[in-house]
């Protein structure tokens, strides 16, 4: 069951207002513009034991994505696609609130709205995942794990998939009768797109995009928007205020806009 | 999502016969259980929805409670019979993603500090489902929650928009969102002119987003001309004067 709850990041009254006469004058607290994503970084290949990996630092909230690729049985009504599984996990490392267990509603929210970007978008061709139609088919692992906890989990959660997908090495296998055998060999990722998301949060009237730890504890409502070369692949909305349509149409503009400069690096950085 | 046949003939008919603005059939029924503090039955296609409220009452756990407002609980559940194999009756992923979304949609809507210390339980039970079971739930807890008395700014109307061989189409049925291009529920108080929940699975083009977005809303305003119908019905009966002032609203 979903219950109301309050951030667990305390911002004082006077910070908040000091929050407030900033946005009015078209500032924020750490000096950026409502459009400046904050220092973005990532590494590639960090898990030598994974397939692919990607560490990336948002500010300074940090994920590790690592991909493990095995056989099995394909999804119900997906019989002639490998199966794509994201899911994540926050550390209890990760701040203070953190407590170990099984992903919260808010994780869970997380993992599947990346998830949405990477599947909605098609970004990888699951159809060359097959290796036995109907019965045997590649299954990809996506798993997330957050290190530390510095706001807008979905952006950081989001590129550090998106990273380690497009360096992941595909173990190449074979069936022999009934049995898959490795053939030791790897093959890259049937890449089609690169799916971006960014995610903008609304305080009063102003709507301001990578929300930081305290921004995220004073925001009224957030929306996810995941845009690929050509246009929109998903969108969520997401905490418990609402958005105007303008408000939406023009943060689905900008998402565009910043999707691009984001896929640039990514794309520059795989090339290497 | 790859489309694989044709969803929209050459007459402009969806597979269930419907143009592209047209809704499927929408009835609510207010107060279908008993005791419940308000409830809402809606069919909304082949969607059966019970929704029924309890509250505001007291919170447990105790700790939960908020000193300054109501604690809003929501679950979005479907029987395990309600879909075409049978659902595993456990909360899966997608259901605790669609319970939060619902609240989440529905909060703005509620004045949630008029009853501090207090908790609303909304409890959303799909028994038969077709494409759209979320907004036909928020649509109906909406109802459910201004039958239980509790104070709104708003009723909180829902629909969805999506894209089918390259149209945009107002309501997604079952088919159209297994192999249609895109899917987006909106909720939306129509008074406020507040978005309250958005969602999109499906490559849409800038001009399309807007124009689905656009589409969906339309569907809202017409859903919350049947959401106020139902209120009205039970509460005035068939008083036509009554109804005619809502019509001209």
């Amino acid at each position: 069951m979903s219950a109301s709850r309050r951030s667990p990041v305390i911002v004082e009254h006077l910070r908040k207002q000091q929050m407030w006469d900033a946005l009015a004058k078209g500032k924020r607290l750490d000096g950026r513009e409502f459009d400046d994503q904050r220092p973005l970084e990532i590494e590639l290949d960090v898990i030598k034991k994974a397939n692919g990996s990607a560490r990336v630092k948002l500010g300074h909230s940090e994920v590790i994505a690592g991909i493990k690729v095995s056989t099995g049985e394909p999804f119900e009504g997906l019989e002639n696609k490998g199966a794509l599984i994201v899911s994540a996990e926050v550390l209890p490392i990760a701040s203070p609130h953190a407590e170990p267990g099984p992903p919260d509603e808010e994780v869970i929210e997380l993992a599947r709205v990346v998830d949405r970007g990477v599947r909605e978008s098609e970004m990888i061709d699951l159809e060359k995942l097959v290796l036995v139609p109907g019965k045997v088919v590649y299954t990809v692992f996506v798993d997330c794990s957050i290190v530390n906890t510095d706001g807008n989990l979905f952006d950081a959660t989001s590129y550090a998939v998106v990273a380690a997908l497009l360096s992941a090495k595909l173990p190449v296998l074979k069936m022999e009768g009934e049995k898959v055998v490795d053939t030791s060999e790897t093959r890259d990722m049937p890449i089609t797109t690169i799916p971006i998301s960014i995610t903008a949060a609304r305080i009063g009237d102003h709507v301001l995009i990578d929300q930081g730890p305290e921004e995220e504890a004073c925001m009224d409502a957030r929306i996810t928007i995941t845009t690929n070369e050509e246009g929109f692949c998903a969108v969520q909305k997401g905490f418990t205020g609402s958005f105007t349509v303008e408000q939406l149409k023009k943060a689905a503009q900008s998402a565009r806009v910043k999707g691009e400069e984001v896929r640039a690096r990514l794309k520059e950085l795989t090339a290497k | 999502m790859t489309q694989t046949r044709n969803l929209i003939d050459e007459n402009g008919k969806r597979t269930d016969g419907r143009t592209a603005d047209e809704l499927r059939e929408v009835k609510i029924t207010v107060g279908t259980v008993r005791n419940a503090d308000g409830s809402a039955f809606i069919e909304f296609g082949k969607n059966k929805i019970v929704a029924a409220v309890y509250g505001p009452r007291e919170v447990h756990p105790k700790h939960m409670a908020q000193p300054d407002r109501c604690v809003l609980r929501c679950r979005y559940h479907m029987s395990p019979f309600s879909t075409d194999t049978r659902k595993n009756p456990a909360p899966s992923r997608r259901e605790v993603e669609i319970s939060k979304v619902m609240r989440e949609a529905l909060e703005p809507a509620l004045m949630l500090e008029d009853y501090p210390r207090a908790a609303i339980d909304v409890y959303v039970e799909v028994l038969q489902s077709d494409g759209g079971s979320r907004c036909a739930g928020i649509a109906a807890a909406s109802v459910a929650l201004a039958d239980a008395g509790i104070n709104m700014r708003d009723l909180v109307s829902a629909c969805a928009a999506g894209k089918v061989d390259e149209q945009i189409v107002l309501d997604i049925n079952d088919t159209e969102d297994k192999e249609g291009g895109a899917d987006m529920p909106v909720a939306y108080m129509p008074r406020l002119e507040q978005v309250t929940l958005l969602q999109l699975d499906g490559k849409l083009s800038q001009e399309q987003f807007n124009e689905c977005l656009d589409k969906a809303i339309s569907g809202c305003k017409i859903v919350y001309e049947i959401q106020k119908q139902a209120l009205m019905q039970k509460y005035f009966g068939n008083e036509t004067e009554l109804k005619e002032e809502v019509a001209v609203q």
